[in-house]
């Protein structure tokens, strides 16, 4: 039995939602999402970091680069200090609000930006097929075969590490993988008889591949962007880590895990809380897209 | 045990559980079946039909359950069984026959292991038996040659091979009860008569009780004994074959025959009589007939309050019948009529020219090199035909014979490998629909066979036509709102459909749209392939009758692809009949449907299935498989298959085009007057003869 409202998210909307307001069809849309739990909890984990990185001015209990050298006696967590204080004496509970800001704009912005260049790249491939196909199959492949890590070290060092580069590192690296879903998608899209419906109204080939296939595809897109999103978390962390990621001293989570990961043994939460942090936001995205899934499939 | 039924159910109700809480589908079904009996079960998609067979068989899936009654099978309560008492029993004594034998078949497995398999898993007999035992079945089943058959795999079979490896497979087991769901619904015309005759005499044989459920009241007609016809979970008429169709008592069962278009009728003197509404989702159940809502004998207060019970119709015992006015209606006559010839008013200047097209699809060079030689394909090979002016010229053949591809070069998808079409005078075949001016482009437009992917999922209604009325339409304006609201008319669908999205529309709804949609730029020429196979009959009838009148009212020519002859019969002026890309027949309708036929419209003809038990004429059974369209005969492209071959002649020289009459030729070897003399009128019709 199908579940209409379900279906919907990753469909279309219903008959009334035409003339429904953007607002109620979103409040429409998360209703319907709520329908699938692995959804619903990692859209909630999702929606939680957004709301603290948002209000982080507001809520957090100090700044984020404000040293308490009283603490340092004691760093551990307090009354004073919930999560404790990294070995500088910041607060590790600022810090990892504070840095919940960058990484909840340039995940997502860099899964647009590989989101954008691959389905055009993908559309273009199983559009066009023959040369245009391999040409940029084969492009794509070489992309995936570089060991990703030491890509990100050469262009970070030679362009300098900050957000825009960040992102634009991964909109490169992250678009051959969505090329692809796009291509195949595309190569039994193009095969349905309303594109060759459009064909026969002398539609242009870039309408036909935005217009009438690429809206088809977003089920499994959306569901992929998703998956990525979470990637490209553990990515910004990695690369923190490594020291290429967002230039200090501003709170950055991989950052936060490189500076402390030292003490360990003595201190683990400086290293844990902000690990804990990544996690938590990874599984949000990976619960949100199974979610998604599913509620696709059940259509 | 042989007094007892192979079958009853006794008052079943099957529930499913859905978003919107729980759904009775079949609200109180009973039925019961003696052994070697054949049973009916009819009705649109969605009345229930398949759900009454996956209950009795225990299968309803997670979502259904079995709400009370009983199911007997040999005396024994299936409701009441445990898992592995239903294994033992679905095995042994249940088989199951469904739509898609490619579904039921594993593709990694030999058939022949799979056939073995069920005596080895059910009676635990040895390989060497079982062995032996499947052959037999294969020989059962006529397959030519059931040794090597059971060395193959499933995709080295065509599709009527397989579904007789299916039918083998329930037999083997030697089942009571034999449920086959649609088993010839995906066949060609010519394998489903085989099949049918198949089912006709093994159930002599092997005394096993059927129940044979299908939407195609011909193929029921031909095999059943007694038949059913369901609506909305409920059998509403029951009875023997011949009571049924002679004397239908339920305005549903009268309304299935009456829609549906058959060798008899034609356009002109039997219009068809579509069933008003769609079938209702089962989810709100008015009290009273389910049906009164489409019903156009419906009396309110009678028909819409309390349960309505089964009457017996009066002289005939075992016809029951589930409407309170059965007694009252008048009685039925089946519409036949088809006009012999009606000269006025035939325009003869032709719109479309099809001469001498060829299409060939190269083999690709780098599978050439690997595949050892692997000639190109020849789809189409030259090719003469014209439609005139606001005629409706339908090509029919069977699944391969090229109309596809014929299509798809008037339409500019693919392009011709030799000769040529004009539109209105203009050359088109070399011309793909980039290359065709936005003028050609107006004039042909094209409706699609498959409702579910005819429209973008993604677009609304009034987006799709909007989008094709600015496109094709000169000095459109930039609002379509009101364009889009007439074509919607035009197509009998209301304008607040634009906002619609096709999953909330029904395929005929679809169907309609697509063809606004065609319509939106006033096109000379509609080609239409297959455009209601994929519909149930009463929706079918409605999408035939809105073709026929927007071909009268627009002026259209309508280039009709089908497979269906009672569609084509009813529909056509001029009948196009395609062989493995060449045109065995052409004509106007009335002279290729009668004496003298080209063979394969004889063995065509013979094989439709028709809703009458007394039809009786012989048939015609084409020996072997279409050969493949990569290894055309030199000679006639039918001379493999043909019965009425008269020597080499036809294996090794193409026949000759015999031009009959002034709109009627056909390519044989043999002469005309000759053919007519061999041959006996296959349609009946009560103006028939010439």
């Amino acid at each position: 039995m199908s579940t209409p409202a379900a279906a919907d998210i990753l469909s279309a909307s219903p008959p009334a939602a035409a003339r429904l307001r953007p607002l109620a069809r979103w409040r429409r849309r998360l209703t319907a999402v709520s329908a699938s739990r692995p959804a619903a909890v990692g859209l909630g984990i999702i929606l939680v970091w957004v709301a603290l990185a948002i209000l982080a001015p507001a809520i957090a209990p100090y700044a984020p680069n404000a040293n308490d050298l009283a603490a340092l006696a004691n760093p551990t967590p307090s009354r004073t200090h919930w999560l404790g204080t990294d070995h500088l004496g910041r607060d590790v509970l600022s810090r990892i609000l504070w840095g919940a800001r960058p990484v909840l704009v340039i995940a997502p912005l860099a899964v647009l930006g590989a989101a954008a260049l691959g389905s055009l790249l993908g559309l273009t491939a199983g559009y066009y097929g023959r040369w245009v196909g391999v040409v940029i199959t084969r492009a794509c492949d070489i992309v995936l075969s570089f060991p990703v890590i030491i890509l990100y070290m050469i262009i970070l060092a030679h362009f300098g590490s900050s957000a825009w580069n960040i992102i634009g590192v991964l909109t490169l690296t992250k678009a051959p993988i969505i090329a692809r879903i796009v291509r195949g998608m595309t190569l039994d899209l193009r095969e349905r008889e309303y594109v060759t419906a459009a064909k026969m109204r002398g539609e242009s080939a870039l309408y036909i591949m935005l217009v009438e296939i690429l809206p088809n595809a977003r089920g499994p897109l959306i569901v992929d962007m998703c998956l990525r999103t979470g990637y490209n978390v553990i990515i910004i962390g990695v690369l923190g880590f490594l020291g290429i990621g967002l230039p200090p001293p501003d709170p950055d989570w991989g950052g936060m895990v490189k500076d402390t990961y030292g003490m360990m043994m003595v201190w683990p939460h400086m290293a844990l809380f902000p690990c804990a942090a990544i996690s938590s936001l990874v599984v949000g995205f990976n619960l949100l897209a199974i979610g998604l899934r599913e509620l696709g499939l059940r259509d | 045990m042989t007094d007892a039924p192979v079958l009853d159910v006794r008052h079943l109700r099957v529930i499913y559980t859905t978003r919107a809480g729980e759904v009775t589908v079949i609200p109180d079904l009973s039925l019961s079946l003696e052994a070697g009996e054949a049973f009916g079960l009819v009705g649109e998609s969605g009345c229930g039909k398949s759900t009454v067979a996956l209950s009795i068989v225990r299968y309803l899936g997670r979502t259904g359950r079995i709400g009370g009654g009983q199911i007997l099978v040999e005396g024994r309560d299936l409701t009441t069984l445990g898992d592995a008492a239903l294994r033992t029993i679905r095995g042994r004594r249940i088989a199951m026959v469904y739509q898609d034998p490619m579904a039921s078949l594993n593709p990694v497995m030999t058939v022949g292991r799979q056939l073995m398999e069920v005596p080895m898993i059910h009676e635990r007999v040895g390989a060497r038996v079982a062995r032996e035992r499947a052959i037999a079945m294969l020989s059962e089943v006529k397959l030519a040659d059931p040794a090597g058959v059971m060395e193959r795999y499933p995709h080295q079979l065509s599709g009527g091979q397989q579904q007789r490896i299916v039918i083998a497979m329930a037999l083997i087991a030697g089942p009571a009860l034999l449920i086959m769901d649609e088993p010839t619904t995906g066949l060609d015309v010519t394998v489903e008569a085989a099949v049918l005759d198949l089912v006709r005499e093994l159930r002599q044989r092997h005394r096993s009780a059927i129940l044979f459920i299908s939407h195609n009241l011909g193929s029921v007609a031909r095999v059943c004994d007694r038949v059913g016809v369901m609506y909305r979970g409920e059998i509403v008429e029951e009875g023997l074959v011949r009571q049924i169709f002679a004397n239908p008592r339920h305005p549903y069962t009268r309304g299935l025959l009456d829609c549906l278009p058959t060798l008899g009728r034609d356009k002109r003197q039997a219009p068809l009589v579509p069933i008003a509404g769609q079938v209702e989702s089962a989810i709100s159940r008015p009290a009273g007939c389910g049906f009164a809502r489409r019903c156009v004998h419906v009396e309110s207060g009678r028909c819409t309050s309390g349960s309505i019970a089964a009457v017996t119709v009066d002289g005939e015992p075992r016809h029951r019948v589930v409407c309170v006015r059965a007694a009252e209606l008048p009685p039925w006559r089946r519409r036949t009529g088809a006009v012999v010839s009606e000269e006025r008013g035939v325009e003869t200047e032709p719109v479309i020219d099809v001469h001498h097209l060829t299409k060939i699809y190269e083999a690709r060079r780098r599978r050439r090199r690997f595949g050892g030689k692997r000639p190109s394909v020849r789809a189409l090979a030259d090719v003469n035909l014209a439609a005139a002016r606001r005629q409706t010229l339908a090509i029919v053949g069977e699944s391969g014979c090229g109309k596809s591809t014929l299509a798809k070069v008037l339409s500019g998808i693919e392009v011709a490998t030799a000769g040529g079409v004009t539109l209105d005078g203009v050359e088109v075949g070399s011309l793909g629909v980039d290359a065709r001016s936005a003028a050609l482009r107006r004039k042909l437009q094209m409706v699609f066979q498959n409702p579910d992917s005819t429209l973008n999922p993604s677009h609304t209604v009034g987006y799709a036509i909007g989008r094709a009325l600015r496109r094709l339409r000169d000095g459109a304006p930039a609002d379509t709102t009101d364009g889009v609201a007439r074509l919607l008319e035009v197509v009998k669908l209301a304008p607040a459909m634009a906002a619609r999205k096709p999953h909330h529309l029904s395929g005929g709804e679809k169907q309609r749209v697509a063809i606004a949609r065609a319509l939106a730029g006033d096109p000379d020429v509609i080609v239409a392939d297959e455009p209601v196979s994929a519909l149930d009959v009463s929706v079918q009838a409605a999408v035939i009758n809105l073709l026929n009148e927007i071909q009268a009212t627009h002026g259209a020519t309508l280039i009709f692809i089908s497979h269906d002859l009672g569609v084509v019969r009813y529909l056509a002026d001029h009948v196009a009949v395609m062989y493995l890309g060449t045109v065995a027949e052409v004509g106007r309708v009335e002279r290729v449907f009668a004496p003298p036929y080209h063979p394969y419209t004889e063995a065509l003809l013979s094989a439709v299935p028709v809703p009458d038990p007394d039809h009786d004429i012989p048939r015609i059974l084409l020996e072997g498989p279409v050969p493949r369209a990569d290894e055309v005969p030199r000679g006639c492209p039918f001379a493999t298959r043909c019965p009425r071959r008269v020597g080499a002649i036809c294996d090794d020289t193409p026949p000759p085009v015999q031009q009959l009459a002034p709109d009627h030729r056909l390519a044989c070897h043999i002469p005309g007057p000759e053919l007519r003399r061999m041959q006996t009128p296959l349609v009946g019709t009560s103006s028939a003869g010439r």
